[in-house]
């Protein structure tokens, strides 16, 4: 056993040493990617998402402070089954093994370390109140979208479903008109 | 017809739950795998110093696409039974606009957040409780927002209904797109490093 913790140790020293791995090929990736999406469509016959997991979560939240108000609520009356609990929805779970799945791959690859993504020019805090006004914009297209990136772009589009079509050509236009604004926080 | 098993009845709610976490490890995985954890590689997409971002996006959708229209072809997969998110093509066409610039200003999407926070980062953190916060003013302000949210309604539509080409026509033509896209691609990243 003490051998074992040892040889873990020496290999963890040893990475950092070396430094991260580098990012696997996008096309490989990309394939990787495909057939885990192709595995949901065969065995569920629905796709991959994570903004609904937020709306499940929120409609948990928000059951908790005012049950009568969240029920009655449009938007999130309908993350509020009778009989289930909320967190008991397919895209958390899913959500779960986002998060497993990537921390697993991070510590393969020795790319798990507490940093801030940023680019020079930029302080810590300005990245910081970015991201999370980032976030927040990103929720309420999400929300208007019926989907993020993985819902709607990646899931819609390999179904060719036309509003999936149309969100990601307005979320590719979207970024790339404002992304000159942004310069300084990531070049 | 055999597929999709949950569908059928193959297995019930708590085992579908299992293999949501299942899939969502390999989602996870290989979002990392491609770099999708840190927020400079995805906005380097916007900038076009790297264009990891549409060549592992769009790689993604033609294979699960071409696997999709083979297993229905094969009468595997009953296309019919998967779910389609129905159009509502202004709100989408606003939301789409506003995903885009929260990806510039935040630097993840959702799932690339959670990809981010689980390998450490601070900001991908802190974007996932911007998200939570978003969320939430999005359903305080629900009845101010619900003209928005269901404008455009036209129902569930493909692209091959709306354009009247046959299935299969389409999807060669998404597939030639993408070449053509992945060649322009590494054309482009080879530009921006010579001017760098």
């Amino acid at each position: 056993m003490a051998s074992v913790t040892h040889d873990v140790v020496h290999e963890a020293a040893a990475e950092s040493a070396s430094g991260p791995q580098p990012y696997m090929n996008p096309y490989l990736a990309g394939m990787g990617l495909g057939l885990v999406l192709l595995a949901a469509f065969v065995l569920v016959g629905r796709g991959l998402g994570a903004s609904g997991a937020f709306n499940s979560t929120i409609a948990w939240l928000v059951s908790l402070a005012a049950p009568g108000y969240a029920r009655s609520n449009e938007f999130l009356g309908v993350y509020l089954e009778d009989g289930t609990h909320p967190l008991k929805a397919w895209l958390v779970f899913e959500v779960v093994g986002v998060f497993a799945g990537a921390l697993l791959s991070g510590l393969l690859a020795g790319r798990v370390a507490r940093t801030v993504e940023k680019g020079p020019r930029v302080s810590v805090g300005g990245r910081l109140a970015f991201a999370f006004v980032g976030g927040g914009l990103m929720a309420v297209g999400a929300a208007l979208g019926r989907g993020c990136t993985s819902g709607q772009a990646l899931s819609g589009g390999s179904l060719l479903n036309l509003g999936s079509w149309a969100f990601m050509l307005c979320v590719f236009g979207g970024a790339y008109v404002v992304a000159p604004l942004f310069r300084r926080q990531w070049r | 017809m055999s597929a999709p098993y949950y569908k059928l009845g193959a297995f019930g709610d708590e085992a579908s739950l299992i293999v949501a976490f299942l899939i969502g490890i390999g989602f996870g995985f290989f979002l990392e795998r491609a770099g999708f954890g840190s927020a400079k590689k995805l906005v380097s997409q916007f900038y076009l110093n790297d264009l990891a971002v549409f060549k592992v996006m769009f790689t993604a959708i033609v294979t699960a696409m071409l696997g999709v229209t083979y297993l229905a072809w094969a009468g595997f997969l009953d296309l019919s039974l998967v779910y389609l998110v129905p159009t509502y093509w202004i709100a989408q066409v606003v939301g789409g606009l506003l995903l885009g610039v929260g990806f510039v200003v935040g630097g993840y999407c959702p799932g690339t957040s959670i990809v981010s926070t689980a390998t450490g980062k601070l900001d991908g953190l802190v974007f996932v409780v911007g998200f939570a916060a978003g969320t939430l003013g999005f359903a305080l302000a629900f009845p101010l927002v619900k003209g928005l949210y269901t404008a455009g309604e036209i129902g569930t539509k493909t692209l091959p209904q709306v354009l009247g080409v046959p299935y299969g026509v389409l999807v060669f033509g998404v597939v030639l797109m993408a070449v053509g896209g992945f060649l322009g691609a590494s054309w482009i990243e080879k530009k921006m490093a010579a001017k760098e």
